[in-house]
């Protein structure tokens, strides 16, 4: 079944054609990253998918539901099935880690406090981090505030993650630890779709590699055929560029 | 040694007078707190509600509050004392002089407390509310529980400011006949002549009021500092 699945979409930035028609289904437990160089528009297509960015035309399903960009409820709704990851993390800096966790299923989900509190110390053994549960963003590592921000996005139960280039902003000794959390949740099948640089992820993890050129689709395909067969010409430059 | 006798008199003038007269102004003091109170207290409610307003994307409320902005803060507050109390009753609206002088002082501290807030808020990383929308946070939400939080914090140091012109402001409440420091320290000073020790003792307890109130933001502004490093 398809868990997401996408249209012909396009979007402007002024008069910048950013998304040139992407057609694009992912589905359900399936892992997709998609690679790309910077500016070739595999951001905006995450960010368009949580209605982030306002779509210019196309459709875009999630869960069988039609995301209508304009109504505030739909996008409200749509938000709670998809999850989201930032680069920069953006924990609330003012709540403690676990009441991080804790804000969505409180304040969205209107789940009494004691349950929540009891999810998010779940989430948070799960990420291995509970023991920094009453500390605040600012006192951990960007790896641990990251992994934070991974059980804060698990706390609302959300059908698929968007993870938005989830370890760029990472010291390279911190990058491990978060990419473990990513793959253990790969392998209980969560759906999940990742912007990334991390060809080495992309190969073990993804069930499909997309890349993404000028606002297109340019290859899709298994992480063998994209990375041991690539046909398009862009993708090999990029790839030679990526991994020398 | 007629120096020496002159300045001997004076400095026992000066004490005889303060002792005198500091115990005189409380009625004064009084009605300068709880000026400079209420008139915080209703300029920071007004400055959050227009700043929040400002955020909404309804570009005729944008249009009223920036009108209200630029019509306070491009008038003086004196002119705007007399309005309220002496214009205003022109056009059969009446309003008591102390619930004149709050509103007016109120009014005013709202529209320099709005832009303060405006600024903390514009401040906030974009991030901030990304992420609490991308939790399925309604606007409102996602206002009242990420980011006023934190532009609030941000703006303490602003505020603190905006809250000691509030005190000073409060003085300007005299010329609508208010019984605050300033009005009791000229009627004084009219009847006794003693200008400098009087004025000197509504100095004095100005500076003890913003003092204190320096003391106490700087109080809150650490007990809401402790997330940060």
């Amino acid at each position: 079944m398809s868990m997401i699945e996408i249209k012909n979409l396009h979007k402007y930035f002024g008069d910048l054609e950013v998304l040139k028609g992407i057609d694009l289904t992912v589905n359900e437990k399936e892992v997709v990253c998609l690679i790309g160089a910077s500016g070739s528009g595999k951001s905006t297509l995450l960010r368009c998918i949580n209605s982030l960015e306002k779509k210019t035309d196309g459709d875009i399903w999630i869960d069988g539901e039609l995301v209508e960009h304009e109504k505030e409820s739909s996008i409200n709704h749509i938000r709670q099935k998809v999850g989201m990851v930032f680069q920069r993390f953006n924990l609330f800096p003012h709540m403690t880690v676990v009441q991080n966790v804790m804000e969505g299923p409180l304040t969205v989900k209107k789940l009494p406090k004691e349950e929540a509190k009891k999810l998010a110390m779940e989430l948070l053994v799960k990420v291995g981090i509970d023991e920094k549960a009453d500390e605040y963003p600012a006192m951990l590592s960007g790896g641990q505030q990251q992994r934070v921000a991974i059980a804060r996005s698990l706390a609302m139960e959300p059908k698929v993650i968007l993870f938005d280039e989830p370890t760029s902003a990472l010291d390279p000794e911190l990058v491990g630890e978060v990419l473990k959390v990513m793959k253990d949740l790969a392998r209980e099948g969560m759906t999940m779709i990742v912007v990334t640089h991390e060809m080495g992820f992309a190969k073990e993890v993804a069930d499909r590699v997309i890349f993404i050129h000028e606002g297109l689709i340019a290859e899709e395909g298994t992480p063998d055929q994209i990375f041991n067969n690539p046909q398009h010409e862009r993708l090999q430059n990029f790839l030679g560029q990526i991994l020398e | 040694m007629e120096f020496a006798t002159g300045f001997f008199n004076s400095t026992v003038n000066f004490f005889t007078t303060v002792i005198d007269f500091a115990p005189k102004f409380i009625p004064g003091v009084t009605a300068t707190l709880q000026l400079a109170f209420l008139s915080i207290l209703l300029g920071t409610a007004i400055g959050l509600v227009v700043a929040v307003l400002k955020l909404t994307r309804k570009k005729i409320l944008i249009r009223i509050m920036n009108i209200y902005i630029t019509v306070i803060r491009g008038t003086p507050l004196l002119l705007q004392l007399y309005f309220i109390f002496y214009g205003l009753p022109g056009m059969g609206i009446e309003i008591d002089r102390f619930p004149s002088a709050v509103i007016g002082l109120a009014f005013h501290n709202g529209a320099y407390i709005s832009e303060i807030f405006r600024g903390a808020i514009e401040s906030i990383d974009y991030g901030q509310r990304e992420a609490a929308r991308s939790l399925g946070m309604s606007r409102w939400q996602s206002t009242k529980r990420i980011i006023l939080p934190q532009a609030f914090k941000r703006s303490i140091p602003a505020l603190g400011n905006q809250f000691i012109i509030a005190v000073k402001d409060s003085s300007l409440a005299s010329v609508i006949t208010i019984t605050e420091i300033m009005l009791l320290a000229r009627q004084f000073v009219a009847a006794t002549f003693n200008v400098f020790p009087i004025f000197f003792i509504a100095g004095v307890y100005y500076l003890v009021i913003t003092m204190g109130l320096t003391k106490l933001l700087r109080m809150i502004e650490l007990k809401l500092k402790v997330n940060e490093r």
